[in-house]
C-alpha cells in the first residue's frame, strides 16, 4: 500500500471507536429522539406523526412550567452564587495568607462528592424537625424557624444553596489559577500610580480573568441544565412537584409515566436551549483563534 | 529633579539578607545604571527605592526627604517594567491617565501632560488604542509614557528593554539617552545588558552578591575595573585572562607565565605594595592587543592562533596563551593567518593585573 | 548597629500593624471555612450517635457515647426496599463498574486525543466539534435509543452496560484532556519521530505515552470521581442486582419503610464518599490541575 495512504489509514482506524460513538451514540440518538418527538408514542416508539403535538401539550403542562421556572430560579442563584463565593474566596486565598491550602482544601472538597451525597447531607441538616431549626430552637430561641426545605415556595433556594455549597470550589480554583497568572509587575506599577487595591480589581483584574469567567459560567451552566440528583436526593422533587426540574422531568416520563412522545419533546427543548446558548461560546473558543495564538 | 540617597540599606526575604548595609549616593539629574548578572541584588534595590518591598534596615532619601515609610506613589518616582505592566483592555489613555484620576488630577492638567508626553513619546497616534494591538516597542513606549505623566523627578528602570528583539532594543535605547537629556531627571536604571551600561549611565553600580562591586563613570569601569568579576562582568568579547606570578628582582616588575616567559609591565599603575612572587592574573581587552607590530607597545606576549572569525567592522582572533584562551579583535579589513605562533604587543598601563586568590586590582 | 541618623526620621522596617482588613479577612476565611466543614461534621457525629440522642434535635452536639453501630448497620444491613442486605453490595458494583470504565475511557480518549492533535485526518474537526457539543448536551437526549441499542445487543441492565455507556460519555472530555495536552509537546518533537521512521502507533505507544504519565494522572483522578459519583447512568442502565453504591445509598435513605435511621442513613452516605474522599485528599493539587485543564483550553 501507498505508505502515504497507510499513515491516514492507521489515523482513521484509531479514531473508529470516536466515529462510532459520534455517530451511533451522539447523532443517531439525537436524531432518533426528535423523531419520536413527533409521534403520539407511549410506551413504545410508534410512527403516528402528530406534528408538534407533543410540544404544544409539553408547555401546556404545569409540572413542565414549574420545571423550567425552577432551572431559572436555581440556575440564577446557583451560577451568580458559585461566581461570587468562588471570586471572593480565590482573592482572599490571594493576599499570602497562612495556611492556604488548608483553605483550599476545604474550599473545594465537595467538588469531589457526589451531588447525591450532597443532597442527602442538607436534607438532614435543614429537616425541620431534627436539623438545625430544631437545634436552635433547643438553644433558647423558641420561634426560630428554617424549614425552606418543607415550604413549596421556598425549597428551591434551598437546592440552590446546596448547589452552591458543592460547586463553589470548582469557580474559586479556576479563578486562583488565573489570579496566580496575573503578572506581579501589574500589581507594582498600579502601586506606584497609587491606585487603590480594589479599583485594580475591579478594572484590571477582573478583565484579565473575563475568560476564565466565561469557562466557569459554561461549566456551571451545563451543570445546571443537567441538575437531576441534586433533587432526586435533597427534595425529590417536593413537596408537592415545587422542586421539580426538567431533567427530571424527562426521566419521569421515558421510565416511570411511560410516555415518550412526552419525555423526547422535552429533552429535545432542553437541547436546543443548550445549543443555542453553546454554539457561539464553542467557536470562539476552539475553531476561531488560530492554534498558534498563544 | 532630586537626588536619590540610600544609606545602610538593609534587604531581608525570610532569613536572608539580600542586600547588606549598602550605601549609594545619586546627584540630581544623574544617570545611574545598576549592572550585574540576575539574582545580583539589583532590582530588589530598584523595589526598595520604590516602596515595593520593605527594607529591613537603613533610610532612602529622595529629594532630601526621608522616604523610607512611605508609599511608592507618594515618593515622586515613576517606575517602567520589564513586562511593560500595561492595564490590559484600557486604551493607551487610559493607561496614561489611570493613576491622575486616581490622584484626582484636575482634568484640564490630566490633558495637557498626557499630550506633553504623547508629544515627547511620539506616541500621539496610539492614544485610542489598546496594548494588545501595540507592538513592543510601542507598548514600552507607553510604559515610558505612564511614567512620565506622572511628572516626577526620578524613574525607574527596570529592565525595560529586555523583552525586545535586538534592533527595537537600540532604538529606544537612543530614546531613552534622548529623554534624559531633554528632561534632566534623575534616572535610576537596571540592566543586565553592559551595552546599555555603557552607553546610557554618567555612573554605573556593577552589583554581584547583593554589594556594590564598582561604582565609576563607564570608562573607568571598562579601562579599570576594580576586581575580577567587573573586569569579567563588562566588555564583549570578554577580557582576556592569563594566569602567572609577579616578579619584580629584574628591576622592572613582570607577570611571569608558567612556561617561564616574561611579560614586562613597565608602566602598569600597582595601587599598593606587591611581593615577590605573587600569584596574580593578568587582565586585557582583546581590542588592546595588537598581534602586527609594536607600535607604542612596550610589552607583548606569546600567543598561538588558531582560528579567525571575521564579524563584519571587525575581526576575532582566537588563539592561546599556555593554557588560557586568548582573543584578539583587529580591523575587519586586516587578515592574519592561522595557525601560527606570533608574539602579541600591548601597553601594560591598559592591562589589569589582579590577585589570583582574591580577585582583586592589584 | 548601624550608624544611621536615626534623629533624621524613620528607618529600618515599617511597623507592621494589623489592619481591620487583614482581621476582616481571616474573618471570611474562617466562617466561610465553617460553611463548607458544617455539613462533613454534622455528618460524622450523627452517624456515631443512636437514634434516640438523634431525637433530641441537637445536631451540633458531639455524641455522648459514639458507637460504630450505625457503620456496621449501614455496611452489611441496611435495607433499600425488600433487600436487606446494605451498601457494600453497591460498593461491589461500583467498583465493578469503575475500574473497566475508567480505563477503557482514558484508553479511547488518549488515542484519539493524539490522532486529533497530531496526525488530523480527514473529518478530525468535525469529529472533535460533534465531542465537545456532546459534553454539553443533556444526557436526556440519549437516553432513550441509548437504552433500545442496549437492548437489541442484550447489554441493557448489566455491567458492561453500564461500562459502554461510562466509556461513550467520558470520550469527550478524555478527548479534549489528551488533545490539550499533546498540543503543549512541541510539534518538532513529533516531526522528529516522523523523520526517524516512527508510524502512528509507533510514535503514540513509544514516544508520547510514556510523555503522557501526568495527564494520565489527571484523568484518571477525573474519571474515577465522575464514574464512583453517578447517579443517572446506574440508575438507568445498571439494573438492579447491579446498582452502584450512589443509586443503593439514595434507595436506603428515601425507602419508605419504618421510622428513618438517620445515624444509618449518615454513615451510608459517608461510605459512599469515601472513595472520591480518598482520591481527593491523597491527590491534592493534581484534582485541581484535572479541573483546570477540563475547563480551561490548553
Amino acid at each position: 500500500m501507498n505508505p502515504r495512504l497507510k499513515r491516514f489509514w492507521s489515523a482513521q482506524l484509531a479514531l473508529t471507536p470516536a466515529w462510532l460513538i459520534v455517530i451511533f451514540a451522539y447523532i443517531g440518538t439525537i436524531l432518533w429522539t426528535v423523531q419520536i418527538s413527533f409521534t403520539s408514542s407511549k410506551v413504545f416508539p410508534v410512527s403516528n406523526y402528530v406534528g408538534f403535538a407533543q410540544y404544544s401539550r409539553l408547555f401546556a403542562s404545569d409540572r413542565w412550567m414549574i420545571s423550567v421556572n425552577n432551572l431559572f430560579i436555581f440556575g440564577g442563584l446557583f451560577i451568580v452564587g458559585c461566581l461570587v463565593i468562588g471570586f471572593l474566596l480565590a482573592v482572599f486565598l490571594d493576599q499570602r495568607i497562612r495556611a492556604e491550602s488548608m483553605f483550599r482544601t476545604i474550599f473545594l472538597y465537595p467538588y469531589a462528592l457526589s451531588f447525591i451525597v450532597t443532597g442527602l447531607v442538607w436534607q438532614w441538616t435543614l429537616n425541620p424537625t431534627l436539623g438545625i431549626q430544631q437545634t436552635v430552637r433547643n438553644w433558647g430561641f423558641e420561634s426560630f424557624t428554617f424549614d425552606w426545605l418543607t415550604r413549596g415556595d421556598r425549597a428551591i433556594y434551598v437546592v440552590a444553596l446546596a448547589g452552591i455549597w458543592q460547586s463553589s470550589g470548582l469557580v474559586m480554583a479556576i479563578l486562583l489559577a488565573g489570579l496566580r497568572g496575573v503578572d506581579g509587575e501589574l500589581w507594582k506599577a498600579a502601586k506606584v500610580d497609587g491606585i487603590p487595591t480594589w479599583r485594580v480589581y475591579l478594572h484590571v483584574v477582573i478583565p484579565i480573568l473575563a475568560p476564565m469567567f466565561v469557562t466557569a459560567t459554561v461549566l456551571l451552566a451545563t451543570a445546571v441544565v443537567k441538575v437531576y440528583d441534586l433533587v432526586v436526593a435533597l427534595t425529590n422533587g417536593g413537596p408537592g412537584i415545587s422542586t421539580e426540574v426538567p431533567a427530571k422531568f424527562v426521566i419521569e416520563y421515558l421510565f416511570q409515566r411511560q410516555n415518550l412522545g412526552l419525555a423526547t419533546a422535552a429533552s429535545t427543548v432542553m437541547m436546543i436551549t443548550v445549543l443555542c446558548v453553546l454554539a457561539p461560546w464553542l467557536y470562539w473558543q476552539y475553531f476561531r483563534q488560530p492554534r498558534s495564538a498563544r | 529633579m532630586a537626588s536619590v540617597s540610600i544609606r545602610k540599606l538593609d534587604i531581608e526575604f525570610g532569613s536572608i539578607k539580600v542586600i547588606r548595609e549598602l550605601d549609594l549616593e545619586i546627584a540630581e539629574g544623574e544617570f545611574i545604571v545598576l549592572l550585574g548578572p540576575s539574582g545580583c541584588g539589583k532590582s530588589t534595590l530598584l523595589n526598595a527605592v520604590a516602596g515595593l518591598l520593605d527594607v529591613a534596615g537603613g533610610q532612602i532619601w529622595i529629594g532630601g526627604k526621608n522616604v523610607t515609610w512611605e508609599e511608592p506613589k507618594d515618593r515622586g518616582i515613576g517606575m517602567v517594567f520589564q513586562s511593560y505592566a500595561l492595564y490590559p483592555r484600557m486604551t493607551v489613555r487610559g493607561n496614561l491617565t489611570f493613576g491622575l484620576k486616581m490622584a484626582r488630577t484636575p482634568k484640564a492638567d490630566i490633558e495637557a501632560r498626557v499630550a506633553k508626553a504623547a508629544k515627547i513619546l511620539q506616541i500621539e497616534p496610539l492614544l485610542e488604542r489598546r496594548p494588545s494591538e501595540l507592538s513592543g516597542g510601542q507598548r514600552q513606549r507607553v510604559a515610558i509614557g505612564r511614567a512620565l505623566v506622572r511628572d516626577v523627578d526620578v524613574f525607574l528602570f527596570d529592565e525595560p528593554l529586555s523583552n525586545l528583539d535586538a534592533k527595537l532594543r537600540t532604538e529606544l535605547r537612543v530614546e531613552i539617552k534622548r529623554l534624559h537629556h531633554e528632561l534632566g531627571s534623575t534616572m535610576i536604571y537596571v540592566t543586565h545588558d553592559q551595552i546599555e551600561a555603557l552607553t546610557l549611565a554618567d555612573r554605573i553600580a556593577v552589583m554581584n552578591g547583593g554589594i556594590i562591586q564598582q561604582l565609576a563613570s563607564p570608562k573607568e569601569i571598562y579601562r579599570r575595573p576594580i576586581n575580577r568579576f567587573v573586569a569579567g562582568f563588562v566588555g564583549s568579547p570578554a577580557m582576556n585572562f592569563v594566569d602567572g606570578t609577579l616578579s619584580f628582582s629584574g628591576g622592572s616588575p613582570a607577570f611571569v607565565l608558567p612556561d617561564g616567559a616574561r611579560i614586562d609591565l613597565s608602566g602598569y599603575a600597582f595601587l599598593g605594595q606587591v611581593e615577590e612572587g605573587r600569584k596574580a592574573t593578568l587582565g586585557i581587552r582583546p581590542e588592546q592587543v595588537d598581534p602586527f607590530e609594536r607600535g607604542d607597545h612596550t610589552s607583548q606576549l606569546p600567543v598561538n592562533l588558531t582560528m579567525l572569525e571575521p564579524m563584519g567592522a571587525d575581526s576575532l582572533v582566537w588563539g592561546r596563551v599556555g593554557s588560557s584562551s586568548f582573543s584578539i579583535r583587529i580591523d575587519g579589513d586586516q587578515h592574519i593567518d592561522t595557525p601560527a605562533r606570533i608574539d602579541a604587543f600591548f601597553s601594560p598601563d591598559h592591562a589589569s593585573i589582579f590577585d589570583a586568590a582574591s580577585g582583586n586590582r592589584l | 548597629m548601624t550608624s544611621v541618623d536615626l534623629a533624621a526620621g524613620p528607618s529600618g522596617p515599617r511597623p507592621k500593624r494589623l489592619t481591620a482588613g487583614r482581621v476582616g479577612l481571616y474573618a471570611f476565611l474562617v466562617i466561610a471555612a465553617l460553611f463548607f466543614l458544617i455539613p462533613l461534621y454534622v455528618m460524622i457525629i450523627t452517624s456515631l450517635k443512636p437514634m434516640s440522642e438523634i431525637r433530641l434535635g441537637n445536631l451540633f452536639a458531639l455524641p455522648s457515647d459514639p458507637s460504630f453501630y450505625a457503620w456496621a448497620k449501614a455496611w452489611s444491613s441496611a435495607c433499600t426496599g425488600l433487600n436487606c442486605d446494605g451498601i457494600h453490595v453497591g460498593m461491589l458494583n461500583s467498583v465493578k463498574i469503575l475500574i473497566p470504565s475508567v480505563i477503557v475511557s482514558i484508553s479511547v480518549g488518549a488515542v484519539t486525543g493524539y490522532a486529533l492533535s497530531f496526525w488530523r485526518p480527514k473529518g478530525s474537526n468535525f469529529l472533535f466539534a460533534v465531542l465537545l457539543l456532546g459534553a454539553f448536551i443533556p444526557y436526556q437526549v440519549f437516553l432513550y435509543p441509548l437504552v433500545r441499542m442496549l437492548s437489541i445487543v442484550s447489554l441493557y441492565n448489566s455491567i458492561p452496560g453500564v461500562v459502554f455507556v461510562h466509556s461513550i460519555f467520558g470520550l469527550p472530555l478524555m478527548t479534549l484532556l489528551f488533545r490539550n495536552f499533546y498540543a503543549g509537546i512541541p510539534i518538532d518533537l513529533f516531526k522528529a519521530a516522523r523523520v526517524d521512521g516512527g508510524g502512528f502507533w509507533a510514535i503514540f505507544l513509544r514516544l508520547m505515552l510514556p510523555l503522557s504519565t501526568p495527564i494520565i494522572v489527571v484523568a484518571a483522578i477525573l474519571q474515577i470521581t465522575g464514574i464512583w459519583n453517578d447517579f443517572l447512568f446506574g440508575l438507568i442502565f445498571a439494573g438492579r442486582e447491579n446498582f452502584p453504591m450512589t443509586v443503593q445509598l439514595n434507595n436506603i435513605v428515601n425507602s419508605s419503610f419504618g421510622e428513618k435511621e438517620y445515624n444509618v442513613n449518615m454513615a451510608a452516605t459517608i461510605l459512599t464518599a469515601l472513595v472520591p474522599l480518598f482520591v481527593y485528599f491523597v491527590s491534592g493539587r493534581w484534582f485541581v490541575r484535572g479541573i483546570a485543564s477540563g475547563a480551561v483550553k490548553g
